[in-house]
């Protein structure tokens, strides 16, 4: 096993090359609070049918962008000066790996506030309890794997990993679920569709939570986990 | 691998364990300068037709290493050295070794180019002469062009041969020192920071050139530019104070190293 405690490691003897990759993952940490957010709103507008909400989370869409654009900026800038090794290579590495996967689960916050929006404007349809049920384990998967990268914590990093089986489990049954109301009152399929696809979306927030787990453990360990999720 | 001295003409209890395809052996090399000990029980494995880099901080002991390899520091007043060290399964410290013999077999470049006070063309030829390698002019010709061509200067050299050697450029003058090493037919060629006095492109030069050397010869090379250690060897040693902290493939040391000091080194944590 390599060295581990990345939370430990030591001071470098340029200080500002420390500062350089303390603002690394300060922008990861920023723009993760920004994306946890977005998905607790997005969900929230679901749940309550809240169209001012949901217009709060697509208008703030582009902060999430603009800060993966200045990791990307800032990593590079690092890369050029610094020619990284080791740790340090690898945390800004996958720094751009997981802004990506932020960046992506911001997108799809904004996916499900759009489609709660469609969805209040012609036949309102209430998610289903099975899917709130699915937008509080994403939120919980987005909060832990933002801790996990924040503590660099290996171990709780693979919870979030672990967890994610539960979310497609949630996500199939919520598809049988919606697809009997369809097969039921055809005049529901199009709210139904939209809740499949805001369920999907919840489905690859939570995936994209997963993706984040693994870099989180090759940053610290410098090896692939076992991809077995009995382990 | 056909060698000088045979195996089986050395006591069987200095036999080594050494890996199949190993070019050189180091087994607990162990080294004084007077009574400071410098290195301390050093194994290291060389293997045939690749380049192993050593690096470390200043007074770590790699260069002290490297020349080991080709008892360099024989000429130190007070030094001395224990262990054992193999080339090609022959202890290259036997009191029956011809030391410029291995000499010939285990070539060095050095820091700061330092070719002799000669023509480009003998500068080359000099090694081969005194070794016996050729006996006509035409022989020596074609010596010279093929291991100015190795080292990547004939091109540059070949119309003005006969002018002197330290009339070239700072990077010219390296690789007529690699061509003088490479003329003498070594089988290990040992470089002890080659690239510290050039600048960007005669240094990609010569790292081009090492990994065209590496297909005829076994290399070990000391270098302080990290960078550069990642870029042209297959696998990196780490020294600290004079032992062998981490010996390993050049991706895993430079991505996971696996100890602690290594990983302080190579991103600037030390100190």
């Amino acid at each position: 096993m390599a060295m581990t405690e990345g939370s430990h490691i030591k001071k470098h003897v340029v200080r500002s090359y420390d500062e350089d990759i303390e603002q690394i993952t300060r922008l990861i940490t920023e723009m993760g609070a920004i994306v946890e957010q977005q998905v607790a709103f997005a969900a929230q507008a679901l749940a309550d049918g809240d169209d001012r909400l949901a217009r709060t989370v697509i208008d703030r869409d582009s902060r999430v962008d603009g800060l993966e654009e200045k990791l990307d900026q800032t990593a590079i800038k690092v890369l050029a000066t610094r020619q990284p090794m080791a740790i340090d290579l690898r945390i800004i590495a996958m720094a751009l790996k997981i802004s990506n996967d932020l960046e992506r689960m911001g997108d799809y916050a904004v996916n499900i506030a759009k489609r709660t929006i469609r969805l209040q404007s012609h036949s309102p349809m209430r998610p289903i309890p099975t899917m709130s049920l699915m937008a509080e384990m994403c939120q919980e998967m987005v909060k832990d794997i933002l801790d996990a990268y924040i503590t660099r914590d290996p171990e709780k990093a693979m919870a979030v990993w672990r967890r994610d089986q539960e979310v497609d489990n949630a996500h199939n049954s919520v598809f049988r679920e919606l697809l009997t109301y369809m097969l039921e009152d055809p005049r529901k399929i199009t709210p139904c569709i939209d809740l499949i696809f805001i369920a999907k979306n919840l489905e690859r927030i939570g995936d994209h939570a997963t993706n984040i787990a693994e870099k989180i453990h090759y940053m610290i360990h410098g090896d692939e986990i076992n991809r077995s999720r009995d382990d | 691998m056909a060698t000088a001295v045979k195996l089986d003409d050395l006591p069987k209890t200095m036999a080594v364990p050494q890996a199949a395809t190993s070019k050189m052996a180091a087994r607990k090399v162990k080294l004084w300068y007077g009574a400071k000990q410098a290195l301390f029980d050093v194994d290291l494995d060389i293997a045939a037709n690749s380049v192993v880099a050593l690096i470390g901080p200043s007074g770590c002991g790699k260069s002290t290493f490297l020349r080991c390899l080709n008892r360099m520091n024989d000429t130190i007043d007070g030094c001395r050295i224990e262990g054992d060290i193999r080339l090609d399964g022959t202890d290259i410290y036997d009191p029956n070794v011809d030391v410029v013999q291995l000499r010939q077999r285990v070539g060095m470049v050095f820091q700061k180019p330092n070719p002799f006070p000669k023509s480009i063309y003998e500068n080359v030829a000099y090694g081969p002469r005194i070794h016996g390698l050729a006996s006509n002019k035409a022989e020596f010709d074609e010596i010279v062009e093929t291991s100015l061509k190795g080292a990547g200067l004939w091109n540059e050299v070949a119309d003005r041969l006969q002018q002197p050697g330290n009339s070239l450029s700072g990077g010219q003058q390296q690789r007529l020192c690699i061509a003088r090493a490479i003329a003498v037919a070594p089988e290990v060629i040992l470089m002890d920071e080659p690239c510290s006095a050039l600048d960007p492109i005669a240094t990609a030069k010569i790292e081009e050139l090492i990994d065209e050397l590496r297909q005829h010869f076994t290399i070990c090379i000391v270098t302080h530019n990290m960078q550069q250690a990642a870029r042209v060897s297959q696998k990196t040693a780490f020294f600290h104070l004079g032992k062998l902290i981490e010996f390993g493939g050049t991706d895993e040391i430079f991505t996971n190293p696996k100890q602690q000091m290594t990983q302080d080194y190579i991103t600037g944590r030390f100190g």
